[in-house]
């Protein structure tokens, strides 16, 4: 067993490109769930929405890649509008069916035959739309630590994300402990009470949605661009739950705990990946019981056996405050 | 029907393949060289009269008709790439190319003296099937997709109503009770129609009874939220589907028994395979007698009190934690039968009950989330317009058509078609 192959991969993973896009990701979905209450489980939409306005702009039609970010960043509150505007009238379980629906059908009609032309099919959209970013890229020999690796490409990625990250938090956190984010909680709390205080809560979550969705989109652009290639198939609901198990693992209402949760969540998960693809190929492992190829497999149900045990024991998540989320009082 | 035309195109794909490979013909510059082939319908008997066209490099074009045999020839100059035209116009009525956007085929003559054979697969085609008739199959289809629906829904309707769960790990029920079949019918080697009562009753204890005695019911007792029950489903889920993964592997698989049966064709419109009226047939009979037991039985009557208030139920002597039992009992025990009616009729693979569930999930909030009535009237409209729309939409884009719909639905009635207005918050 190589400890320091396994060590590198994890850390590099924990604070790589994975955990930039996870955490963005998440940091959108604590706007809304954390925050306000509100069950998006379209965050995969949001992110597929922000990686192919960049990517069907440039490649497709030929646009500078920074005119197509704010492309992207206008889809995406053109999507918030789109999904508030009919749902947040209703209860929170009809948000949560109709956020994942249209999250499906903006992935089904990404990898239709129909679209092929414009938005690629199946197969997605590969190119060299990341240039115009890349090409700023100071660092062109990457990052060789013996337990730390990134590409050239990737330690871009990686600095600029953290970078994005950072600033988001710093305004994410005057935009919380402000009045309008104090408003956002009591949404959260008690909608009612705060519809008698005589004020639009409709417009409060709609506003909410728009900025965890445009954070969302964000998370996009660098599944994009660090891939330079676009996959409909990456943008599943698997993609969303994801990003709750990331959120809820970091602990819901906190500023910092998507970061937390992505770095913990990503780490996990490729160290038990490579502990068990080690352990199989050294014979540790029975092949009978586990095959080289089942090892993702049983990543994943550890996600989803991780997920449960989390909400039914810790709800509130390694940092988060019991107090602060009390997600069981409400109904 | 579909699945023998499709088994067919497959066939004939593989004879393309491997005839382009095959050069027939002597290696002589000096000889001649054709592009040639032979026409066929599926039953492989000759199709003459039909025109096929060729075009090419400096303005080459040229033609020839099939003969008696089906067969047609063309002479190029040129080694070259061509385009070889069918005329689809001219094949006999009934007859059709399998693929109506193949008409033109790349033709890489790689050198000359190498002739290259070209093959269109031919079928019974269905653009040559009235439009009557379409409308009639494809309504038929949704009818049957609407019965998967709506014993699906119908489960995770009563556990919303009863204990308020939105319970994204239902669809895993009816791969439980696709998977148990496969199990029994190919594993232990049982015959299917003995497979398939064991396998409901199985996933019916499994997935009813224990999973509500070990999970739910300790989860209710502890006082978990709805929301923080929701997300503990969407875990499970993912747990259950990758363990599925994990057993049973990723390809879609077929029951040993009754797999290629032909279709029978009803009044002229509709083809039906005999295992689909039979499984439907169960289906709706499961269907009405839960409905029925629901409204008319001690039980059922005690179900729709928890549902409309449990404090009230249980102070007036309801036992309400065996309702709940009882309604996760009937729940899985329609959800993997539901699976089963497609594993039966598609086969069975990890992902089936996650690619229904949000059909499943479009069909409760159309007709109303925790109404009965409402989730069949939903699931009968998803089911049908889905097929339906393939009419005027390309097929791959069906589910898309029928969650927009959904969609619009919840605009102008965000309480479903049969909900109760005071259920929104």
């Amino acid at each position: 067993m190589d400890f320091l192959f396994i060590t590198q991969q994890s850390l590099s993973s924990a604070i790589g490109v994975d955990t930039i896009i996870f955490a963005l990701a998440a940091i959108g979905l604590n706007m809304h769930f954390g925050y306000t209450g509100l069950l998006n489980f379209g965050q995969a939409g949001f992110l597929a929405v922000g990686a192919y306005s960049v990517a069907v702009s440039v490649v497709t039609f030929d646009i500078s890649l920074w005119v197509a970010l704010l492309i992207g960043i206008i889809n995406s509150v053109l999507l918030a509008l789109l999904l508030g505007i009919p749902t947040l009238r209703l209860r929170a379980d009809y948000l949560a069916i109709v956020t994942i629906a249209v999250s499906e059908i903006i992935r089904q009609v990404a990898r239709s035959a129909t679209f092929n032309k414009t938005l690629g099919g199946s197969d997605g959209i590969t190119g060299k739309f990341g240039k115009q970013f890349f090409d700023l890229n100071p660092f062109k020999d990457g990052l060789k630590l013996p337990w730390l690796r990134f590409t050239p490409n990737d330690l871009w990625v990686v600095i600029v994300g953290w970078f994005v990250i950072a600033l988001l938090l710093f305004l994410m956190w005057i935009l919380v402990n402000s009045p309008w984010g104090r408003l956002l909680k009591a949404i959260r709390e008690d909608e009612d009470a705060v519809r008698s205080l005589g004020k639009n809560v409709y417009l409060y979550k709609i506003q909410s949605l728009i900025a965890g969705g445009v954070i969302g989109s964000i998370g996009g652009f660098f599944y994009a661009l660090s891939r330079q290639s676009v996959q409909p198939d990456n943008y599943g609901t698997a993609l969303t739950f994801f990003a709750y198990t990331v959120l809820i693992l970091g602990g819901a209402a906190r500023v910092l705990a998507p970061i937390a949760g992505a770095m913990i969540f990503w780490f996990l998960l490729v160290f038990v990946e490579q502990t068990l693809r080690q352990a199989v190929a050294a014979g540790y492992v029975p092949e009978w019981l586990i095959g080289v190829n089942q090892v993702g497999q049983i990543r994943f149900m550890l996600v989803g056996l991780g997920l449960m045990l989390l909400m039914i024991f810790r709800p509130q998540g390694i940092f988060g405050n019991r107090k602060e989320l009390a997600l069981d009082a409400r109904a | 029907m579909r699945k023998v035309t499709m088994l067919g195109a497959l066939a004939m794909v593989a004879t393309i393949v491997t005839t382009l490979f095959g050069f027939a013909g002597s290696a002589s510059a000096a000889t001649p060289t054709f592009i040639q082939g032979t026409l066929v319908d599926a039953s492989k008997a000759p199709i003459s009269g039909v025109t096929i066209s060729v075009t090419g490099p400096n303005n080459f074009t040229g033609s020839s008709v099939s003969d008696g045999t089906g067969k047609w020839k063309v002479e190029v100059p040129a080694a070259a790439v061509y385009q070889v035209t069918i005329n689809q116009e001219e094949l006999p009525s009934g007859q059709a190319l399998t693929d109506p956007t193949k008409a033109t085929i790349k033709a890489n003559v790689i050198s000359l003296g190498f002739d290259l054979t070209i093959l269109f697969p031919i079928g019974p085609g269905v653009e040559k099937t009235s439009n009557l008739e379409r409308s009639a199959q494809l309504f038929a289809d949704g009818l049957i997709l609407a019965l998967v629906i709506a014993l699906a829904a119908l489960g995770l309707n009563l556990v919303f109503g009863t204990t308020g769960l939105t319970n994204f790990a239902h669809g895993e029920l009816l791969t439980l009770g696709g998977l148990l079949t496969y199990f029994l019918s190919a594993i232990v080697k049982l015959d299917v129609i003995f497979a398939i009562p064991l396998a409901v009753l199985l996933s019916a204890f499994i997935g009813g009874y224990l999973q509500d005695k070990l999970l739910w019911g300790p989860l209710r007792r502890r006082g978990t939220g709805l929301i923080a029950a929701l997300i503990v489903s969407i875990g499970l889920a993912i747990f259950v589907r990758y363990f599925y993964l994990f057993i049973f592997g990723g390809d879609t698989r077929q029951l040993p028994q009754y797999a290629g049966q032909p279709g029978i064709t009803i009044a002229g419109l509709v083809s039906i395979t005999p295992k689909s009226i039979i499984t439907s047939s169960i289906g709706l009979a499961m269907l009405v007698g839960a409905t029925l037991w629901l409204s008319k039985s001690r039980l059922g009557k005690a179900s729709r009190a928890v549902a409309d208030n449990p404090a009230l139920a249980s102070s007036s002597g309801i036992e309400v934690e065996r309702v709940i039992s009882a309604v996760w009992i009937l729940g899985a025990t329609l959800a993997s039968y539901a699976g089963i009616m497609v594993t039966v009729n598609q086969g069975v693979s990890f992902v089936m009950g996650q690619d229904l569930l949000l059909l499943i999930f479009a069909a409760v909030t159309l007709g109303g989330l925790g109404t009965i009535n409402g989730a069949l009237v939903g699931s009968l409209a998803i089911g049908v317009s889905i097929q339906l729309s393939t009419l005027f939409i390309p097929t791959e884009l069906k589910y898309v058509g029928a969650l927009a719909i959904l969609i619009l639905i919840l605009l102008v009635r965000p309480q479903g078609i049969l909900g109760k207005k005071g259920r929104i918050g």
